[in-house]
């Protein structure tokens, strides 16, 4: 199965600009680990990832009475936007979660991708 | 006779045959359809044919043949359908082989209680997956269990199939570092509808203790695959201590017996026996999660009631012990509420009201109906009165909204006693109207 990943907002880590130098090359050293965990396990394959810039680049596209709406931000009201992805095959959703363990302890949302048939 | 042995096959080889289907075919949304057909041919052509001499296995056949009708017109108009995730593709190769009749795998049993309490399904939503799949109970007992319609349980459980194979629930068994915590939420899932059964219903329903019986036998099915697994000892003997109580729980009226008043004579012997076992074979040493050890004090709760002869005979000395240890580990409300009863007991209403103090537990009337109660009997009628007005606009059950009508009555009426009360009769009349002006 293939899911997205969407790394969402901090959580139990401190903001990027906060950590010390060593800190940051810690959390960095998380993203290896990650990708290792994943190289290591039979079935999973990250088949896309990155890190997005800050939500002050980001905008919002909307349909509103027929017109397409471009606002600047993230969506929502949101104070962090959306920090990064992978879009990640593997067996199945527990298998998923006990390897995001790996990642800096950030907030998540994991989906599964809809499988169209062709 | 082909009858019962039907009847006896569905109850003891459900879970079994639905668990060796989904390994099979995967296709969780046609399992439980297919092996139902496959009882009613059963129920067709046993009494004609007579009885197989391996049941389990005429049905497994049966189903299957069903279930491969099924795909091979599913194949015709060339749909895909999504299906369930095993052990094979989470590169993990099963290690037997499985014969085709009869020939169960035991994990296989296993891998199905886990997926269906697999935590990603809420709490409600697996207790009923894991009634119907694992022990076969049909779905308008489950809703009757937790008192929905059988449409709305049907639904529900519907959209928990459908869940499972969309967010990749695995059919499985975890890694060993992650089984404990998967076990204790096995453990949850069977005691929510084990007091699903207890909580008060109306009419006809008002006690479900035969529906509450069947999470028993879900766990009792879990520890024949982990016999040594102490969460589901712990909790197997909780439930049976609680379980014993059930024919000495309603009057003949149907009115709810409280604990004190039950006719002990009617508690099950066997049930607690069993428990008691239970509880010695666990030792003080054993690792354990701290749900585990709650269900273990609570147990030890329940067996200090099943092992005196009176309600007078109780050792609450200990039991507000077992209480305080409880609390250390899981220090909810409820938990305060019954140690605060508990107390009472022990030391008298005033140590239980002041133990209550500060406790609230959102939307329940139990903390004002306790408070009522300790009231009555600490002699103070107004604060009472007031604590069971309170209660009475929390309480949402029939059953316990007329037991505490009645309570509200009594305190008033021109029979009322209040033991030790310093207030007479009278005194707490012209109260009332005072008070309701």
């Amino acid at each position: 199965m293939k899911y997205v990943v969407l790394l969402l907002a901090d959580g139990a880590e401190k903001p990027w600009e906060q950590l010390t130098p060593e800190e940051q090359t810690e959390t960095m050293a998380k993203f290896g680990a990650f990708d290792e965990a994943c190289a290591a396990r039979e079935g999973v394959r990250i088949l896309a990832g990155e890190a997005l810039q800050d939500g002050v680049a980001a905008a919002t596209v909307r349909t509103v009475e027929g017109q397409i709406a471009v606002t600047d931000g993230p969506y929502a009201e949101a104070v962090e936007g959306l920090g990064g992805f992978y879009l990640i095959e593997v067996p199945d959703r527990d298998v998923l979660v006990e390897l995001l363990r790996e990642l800096p302890a950030y907030d998540m949302q994991i989906n599964p991708v809809e499988e169209m048939t062709p | 006779m082909s009858g019962e042995a039907l009847e006896q096959v569905v109850r003891e080889e459900w879970g079994r045959l639905v668990a060796l289907l989904l390994a099979r075919y995967r296709r969780l949304d046609l399992v439980e359809d297919a092996l139902g057909d496959a009882v009613e041919a059963a129920a067709r052509t046993w009494p004609a044919d007579g009885v197989p001499d391996n049941p389990a296995g005429w049905l497994n056949r049966a189903a299957s043949r069903r279930l491969l009708d099924r795909l091979r017109a599913e194949a015709m108009r060339q749909r895909r359908a999504p299906l369930l995730v095993t052990e094979a593709e989470r590169g993990q190769e099963r290690a037997t082989a499985m014969a085709d009749t009869g020939d169960l795998v035991e994990d296989d049993l296993l891998r199905l209680v886990l997926m269906c309490t697999h935590p990603a399904l809420g709490a409600e939503a697996a207790s009923a997956l894991a009634l119907r799949l694992v022990l076969g109970v049909s779905t308008y007992d489950v809703a009757r269990l937790f008192l929905v319609s059988e449409s709305t349980m049907a639904a529900r459980i519907t959209r928990a199939k459908k869940k499972i194979v969309a967010a990749g629930i695995p059919f499985a068994v975890p890694r060993a570092d992650a089984l404990p915590d998967r076990l204790d939420t096995v453990a949850q899932t069977a005691y929510l509808a084990f007091t699903a059964g207890y909580a008060p219903g109306s009419g006809p329903d008002l006690l479900r203790a035969d529906l509450a019986g069947e999470s028993i036998r879900l766990v009792r099915v879990v520890l024949a695959q982990r016999p040594t697994e102490p969460v589901l000892i712990a909790l197997l003997a909780l439930m049976l201590l609680q379980h014993s109580r059930r024919d000495a729980r309603a009057g003949a009226d149907g009115q709810l017996v409280l604990l004190a008043d039950q006719d002990r004579t009617r508690w099950h012997r066997d049930d607690i026996t069993e428990a008691l076992g239970l509880l010695r074979s666990l030792g003080p040493a054993r690792r354990m999660t701290p749900q585990g050890a709650a269900y273990v004090l609570q147990a030890r709760i329940a067996a200090e009631h099943a092992t005196v002869e009176t309600a007078s005979n109780t050792r609450w000395d200990r039991i507000v012990r077992h209480y305080d240890l409880l609390l250390q580990i899981a220090p909810t409300p409820a938990a305060r509420v019954a140690r605060a009863v508990a107390l009472a007991e022990a030391q008298g209403p005033e140590a239980g009201l002041a133990a209550l103090e500060s406790v609230s537990v959102p939307g329940s009337h139990r903390p004002a109906a306790v408070r009522a109660e300790l009231l009555v009997r600490a002699g103070r009628v107004d604060q009472a009165r007031t604590a069971y007005e309170e209660a009475l606009t929390l309480c949402r059950n029939e059953t316990e909204l007329s037991y505490l009508r009645r309570r509200l009555v009594d305190l008033s009426g021109p029979a009322h006693e209040v033991p030790g009360a310093a207030a007479p009769p009278g005194t707490s009349r012209r109260r009332r109207r005072s008070g309701g002006g």
